[in-house]
Parts: structure tokens; C-alpha cells; sequence
């Protein structure tokens, strides 16, 4: 019901939206003063979450927070709205918020027919399935006796260890998502079958799967180590199958048809990704600034006209790196602590795809 | 007489008017930026799986519209077992409240006040929690009767031409009634019920007092005084609000969304997030509970004008 609200309040305005975008979103923007930036509101740790303060923190943030930073000077200059998978979009078109950043798999059919536009990808990720240990595969017979025992004993063995093994499971699964669509995908692939149980908000849908409602649960394996690490009971009781069964490029999102702010929102990203590979930090980038590589004076707006063109600061990306950090501080953050590990979220010199094309 | 017609026509212009500028600026809008818009959409492949699909046959091959079919299908099983049990606890409840055994009235009272001023949303978090939380694995499943199995994947029993049996993750075979379906439909039941023990006790209270002497005084028992006299007074009282209780319980099976339940307004959020037309999905959302409410309001009119006191039909 929550949604439907959301919804018809985000239909009214694209209904009665008229005059508001006559002006683009980066006048706009400067004019209220703050990014408006749509982030997951069912706290994902490390992408998205309030911490202890209440204060957002995480990947996602970090982008809308970089933006804020080139257009303002100041990173702090961002409000947040936090969205269910179902609202994102539609708080995106009508207005609502300036960017979407949360992580939100970039597919052909939402960049063409949603009108909005990605700018990028700021995490790979993929789909994967997380099972609880004790479960078993076969569970054959109802109960015997020997049967419950050796499941106490033995959790390790017999367990789940592959997707392939999980034919006839209920599996609980977040509605609106290119996950519901590629777990149909996978199962009817691999001729099995499954019972989703569809629940709209992220502590609902993880709580109907700790309190053993389904048996699997399944959402990107970001989401999944997340989840595990932040709000399981007992995490060690929790495995991530091997099989990654999508590709799932996470980027942020801008409405179609508003050049100017789709660049600079994209080359906020790549400044990120541009300044960890160029090795500039928040902490040294004062010192590097007086460095005579031209790259680095590029970067920082000493030389050339980069901002100006974007039509932002010359400093952009020098505020960008001095207030928010690369990419590289970014992750080790928000998501280093929650175990994970760069893999294929690495600079492409270090065998990962993050790759910026060259600011200049 | 002329002047009022003057102003109906500027009235209606003027809505016309509105309407039209809606219209117009919304096709604008979705064509400036690209957003895709018409009812094409429902017959292409959903792509999902939905989890209880009742009569209707559905797979992740299946079109839209087939998928809203489940919804809607979905909607009608909760809304019409619903108003069905309600009625009858509602009856019970207000029975209870003017029972002259002081335990029971007092009991039915605090059900009415707790119930009734807890939000809804509230209570079905509360009975799908008590449902999925308490309730075993399907493998430690209880067996209150032989054959039946109650567990965390819902209660499943037998019917004429299947037997359930574990296999695998999950019982296979009979009938299964779900958590979910459970939870929404005791809750929307409960809730709903509180409001039509208040209508009933309203209503049987509303016939005079000399009625009711006038009834035992020719030697009908307490029941038959009841069921002659009291209740063919009392329903027309009863019938209009019952109305409303009927439509608010339709309409509040949409909270169905909270708890995973795929009635049409989940299976329509989803359609809409998939495929972006927010606009064609609300409408449909729309469409289908004034259907559903219309009708409701239709058959109850129709009983409200059996029960009326005849001759003073207005």
C-alpha cells in the first residue's frame, strides 16, 4: 500500500509536470541548493545505510556525495530519499530525485524504455543464492528419525553445495527486480521448478527467509554478503552458493534527456575511478596538487578548462577526491569490512574492469 | 431554472477542461522522454513465477494480463472467504457484546477496542510473524490430523484426488493454503470483524425495547424473540454500513503487498516495475477495485432494498 502511494504521487506529478523541467537539472539543482539522491531505503550495508548518527554511508552515496562535491564544492550538499525497488524508477522520471543510486542493474529494455539514461557502473556484481547449512538436499521421507539426527550432527555434510540442487525449493525474492526475472530464467533453464515468496521490502523479505520461511534467498551476491554480515542472526549458519548465475552491472541513473547532467554525473564516477588509478587520495591530494605531472594539474584545475566544459568548478575533481576520496577509498570503507573483495570491481591495471576514459 | 443549467455546463467544461490538460501534458511528457506508454505491454512475457496462482495455470512464459488474471484471482479467493468469515465472527462478536453473561460481553468488548484501534498494517506483520516464526520446517512438520501438515510453508491436506507428501524441500501434492494467504486473511477477518460486531450491536439495539417485552410477553424464548422479531428489524439498520465493511475489507486486501501475498496490486507492482508503464498499472489497480467495489455496492443495495421496511422506500 506504502508503494501504491508512492506511486500515485510520483504518477500525479509526472502528470502535472510540466513547467518544472522546462529549466535543466543541473539549474535546478544549484537553485534548491542540494542533490536530491535516490538511494536503496532498505539499508544495505555498504552501499547504502544510515550509520549510528543517522549520517548515510556507503558506495552508492558516495557517488551522489562526489556529484555534490563537483557541483557545489561541498560534499555534504545531498539529501536523500530512500526507495523501494518498485519506486525507483518512478521517482526518477517524475522528478523526485536528480540521480538514482542504488544499486540498480543496467539493462537495455530500463535504458530505452524507462526513460532514463545510466551513466556508468560503479559496482559488477552478479546474482547468487544463499542457503542456510543445516539445509539438506535431499530431505526425502517425512522426518525419520535417523534422518533428523544426522542432519544435526553432520551440517557440514550433506549440505547444499550447488544452485543446481535446489529443484522444489521456496526461494524469497524482492519484487521488481532483474533478480526475480533471471531466478525464473535459471530454474526454467536448468528444468527446475520453485516457489517464490515475494516480499517488497528488504527486512520483510530477509526476515520471512531467517525465520525459515523459504528455503533459499537470492539477490545479487552484494547484497547477499551484506545482508549475511549486517543482519543475520548468526551468520556462519549461512552459505553463498558457488553459482553466479547473472551478470549485474550496478550504476547509477539520470533522467533521459538532459545532456548536461548525465555528464557530469558520469564523469563524477570516472573522476573516482580516474584519481585511484592516477593514485590520488584524500590524503595526499594537497601535496600532489603542486606536482608537475600535467595530468595531475588537469585533474585538479590548475590547467585547462575541464570544469568549465562540464560547467561546474574547475576544481571539481580536485573537490571530488579531497572530499569523498577515489574509488579504491571508497570501497575499502563501506565494503572492505563487510568482507568483500575487489575482484572484478579492481582497476583494469590490476586485473578488474573499473576504467575510466582519460580526463582530458 | 436557466442559470442552473448555465452553471452544470460551465462545470462540466471546466472538468473537461482539467481532464484534458492532464491528458494531453502526460502524453507529452512520457513522449519527450521516451518513456514507453499504451496497454501493449500485457501481452508480452512476464518473465516472473508467482507463487500461489489458485485456478489459474501460470508459468514465467505467460503473459502479463495472465499474471494480472492471478492477482486478480488472488484478490477475489482473500476478499471473498473474508467477508464470508467476517460476517459470521462480526454476528458472533456483537451477540457476544449484549450477552447478558457478563464474562463473555466483557471479552467480546476488549476484543472489539483492541482490535479496532490497532492499524491493520500492523496486525498482519503481527499474524504473519506468529504464523512463520512459530511453525516448524516442512521436515519437522506438525500432523494435527492424518494427512494434514502444518508447517512454515503453510498448512497442506488432502483433497479427493491427491495426498500430500514430503518430497525434497516442500510437500508435494493435495492443497496448500499459504503463510501468506493465512496470515492476510485471518488479519483482514479479525480486523473487520470488530467494526461489524459494533454494526450489529448498533443495529439489534435500535429495535424498541417494547419490542423485545412485547416478544417474550407472547412467549417467545429469548432465541426465537431474536431471530423473529429483533434481527428482521435490526438488519435494516445493519445492511448499510455492512456495506462499507464489505468494501473496506476488499479494498485493505491490497496490504496483501506487505506480507508477500501476490494479490493484483503486488502482481501489478511488479508489471510496472518491470516494464516502467506506472501509469497503465495504476490504472488498472484503479479500474479493477471500483469493478470490485461497484459490485459489492450493487448486490448489497439490491439485499438492502429486500430487508427495507416496505413503504418507506425512497
Amino acid at each position: 500500500m506504502k508503494t501504491s502511494i508512492a506511486v500515485a504521487v510520483a504518477v500525479l506529478a509526472i502528470l502535472g509536470a510540466g513547467a518544472a523541467h522546462a529549466q535543466g537539472t543541473l539549474e535546478a539543482v544549484q537553485k534548491k541548493g542540494f542533490v536530491q539522491c535516490g538511494v536503496n531505503g532498505g539499508a544495505v550495508a555498504g552501499f547504502s545505510a544510515p550509520d549510528s548518527q543517522g549520517v548515510w554511508k556507503g558506495l552508492d552515496v558516495d557517488l551522489c556525495r562526489a556529484v555534490a562535491a563537483a557541483v557545489f564544492g561541498d560534499a555534504n550538499k545531498v539529501r536523500y530519499t530512500g526507495l523501494t525497488a518498485q519506486q525507483r524508477f518512478t521517482a526518477l522520471q517524475s522528478g523526485e530525485v536528480d540521480i538514482l543510486s542504488r544499486n540498480t542493474t543496467w539493462t537495455i529494455t530500463r535504458d530505452t524504455s524507462l526513460g532514463l539514461n545510466f551513466v556508468g557502473v560503479n559496482f559488477y556484481d552478479g546474482q547468487g543464492f544463499m542457503v542456510p547449512t543445516k539445509m539438506r538436499a535431499k530431505g526425502g521421507k517425512p522426518a525419520a528419525k535417523a534422518d533428523k539426527k544426522g542432519a544435526a550432527k553432520g551440517a557440514a555434510q550433506g549440505g547444499i553445495t550447488s544452485a543446481k540442487q535446489l529443484n522444489g525449493a521456496t526461494v524469497c525474492v524482492q519484487p521488481g527486480t532483474t533478480t526475480e526475472l533471471n531466478l525464473s530464467d535459471y530454474f526454467r533453464a536448468n528444468g527446475m521448478t520453485f516457489k517464490p515468496v515475494v516480499i517488497e521490502t528488504l527486512p520483510e523479505v530477509l526476515n520471512a527467509y531467517f525465520s525459515g520461511r523459504c528455503d533459499v534467498f537470492t539477490t545479487d551476491v552484494s547484497g547477499l554478503v551484506s545482508s549475511r554480515a549486517s543482519r543475520a542472526p548468526k551468520p556462519e549458519e549461512h552459505i553463498i552458493l558457488p553459482e553466479v548465475i547473472s551478470k549485474e552491472p550496478l550504476g547509477p541513473a539520470v533522467r533521459h534527456g538532459d545532456d548536461r547532467w548525465f555528464d557530469i554525473v558520469k564523469w563524477s564516477l570516472f573522476a573516482t575511478i580516474e584519481a585511484e588509478e592516477m593514485d590520488l587520495t584524500s590524503k595526499n591530494i594537497d601535496q600532489k596538487a603542486s606536482s608537475k605531472d600535467p595530468s595531475v594539474q588537469r585533474f585538479v584545475g590548475a590547467t585547462g578548462d575541464i570544469g568549465k566544459m562540464l560547467g561546474v568548478d574547475n576544481k571539481w575533481a580536485y573537490n571530488i577526491v579531497k572530499q569523498v576520496g577515489n574509488y579504491g577509498e571508497s570501497f575499502d570503507a563501506h565494503l572492505k569490512p563487510l568482507g568483500f573483495t575487489r575482484g572484478l570491481n579492481n582497476l583494469w591495471t590490476k586485473g578488474g574492469l573499473m576504467y575510466a576514459p582519460p580526463i582530458r | 431554472m436557466k442559470r442552473g443549467w448555465f452553471y452544470q455546463a460551465a462545470l462540466l467544461a471546466a472538468a473537461g477542461l482539467v481532464l484534458w490538460f492532464f491528458i494531453s501534458n502526460t502524453q507529452h511528457n512520457l513522449e519527450t522522454r521516451k518513456i514507453a506508454s499504451g496497454f501493449g505491454f500485457l501481452w508480452r512475457e512476464a518473465g516472473f513465477e508467482i507463487g500461489e496462482t489458485g485456478a489459474i495455470a501460470f508459468g514465467a512464459a505467460d503473459s502479463y494480463l495472465r499474471a494480472l488474471g492471478v492477482g486478480l484471482w488472488n484478490t477475489f479467493r482473500v476478499a471473498a472467504v473474508g467477508v464470508v468469515l467476517a460476517t459470521i465472527l462480526g454476528t458472533l462478536v456483537g451477540l457476544a457484546r449484549l450477552s447478558p453473561n457478563w464474562l463473555l460481553s466483557r471479552i467480546a468488548a476488549g476484543y472489539v477496542e483492541t482490535i479496532r484501534n490497532v492499524p491493520l498494517l500492523v496486525q498482519l506483520f503481527f499474524w504473519y510473524a506468529i504464523i512463520s516464526e512459530n511453525l516448524p520446517d516442512p521436515a519437522e512438520a506438525l500432523q494435527p490430523l492424518a494427512g494434514v501438515f502444518l508447517s512454515n510453508r503453510g498448512i497442506a491436506f488432502p483433497t479427493p484426488w491427491s495426498t500430500p507428501a514430503l518430497s525434497g524441500f516442500n510437500f508435494v501434492g493435495g492443497a496448500v493454503l499459504s503463510p501468506e494467504f493465512a496470515a492476510l486473511l485471518v488479519g483482514l477477518v479479525m480486523y473487520t470483524a470488530a467494526f461489524i460486531g459494533e454494526i450489529v450491536r448498533a443495529g439489534i439495539l435500535s429495535v424498541g425495547r417494547g419490542q423485545v417485552d412485547a416478544a417474550h410477553s407472547m412467549g417467545l424464548t429469548r432465541r426465537a424473540a431474536l431471530r423473529f422479531v429483533v434481527l428482521p428489524q435490526a438488519l435494516r439498520l445493519i445492511v448499510p454500513p455492512l456495506t462499507s465493511q464489505y468494501l473496506n475489507l476488499a479494498k485493505n486486501s491490497s496490504l496483501a503487498v506487505a506480507i508477500g501475498y501476490p494479490d493484483l496490486v503486488s502482481i501489478a507492482n511488479t508489471a510496472m516495475n518491470q516494464t516502467g508503464q506506472a501509469i497503465e498499472g495504476v490504472a488498472i489497480i484503479m479500474a479493477v477495485f471500483l469493478s470490485i467495489s461497484l459490485s459489492i455496492s450493487a448486490f448489497m443495495n439490491w439485499y438492502n432494498r429486500r430487508v427495507a421496511l416496505k413503504g418507506l422506500r425512497r
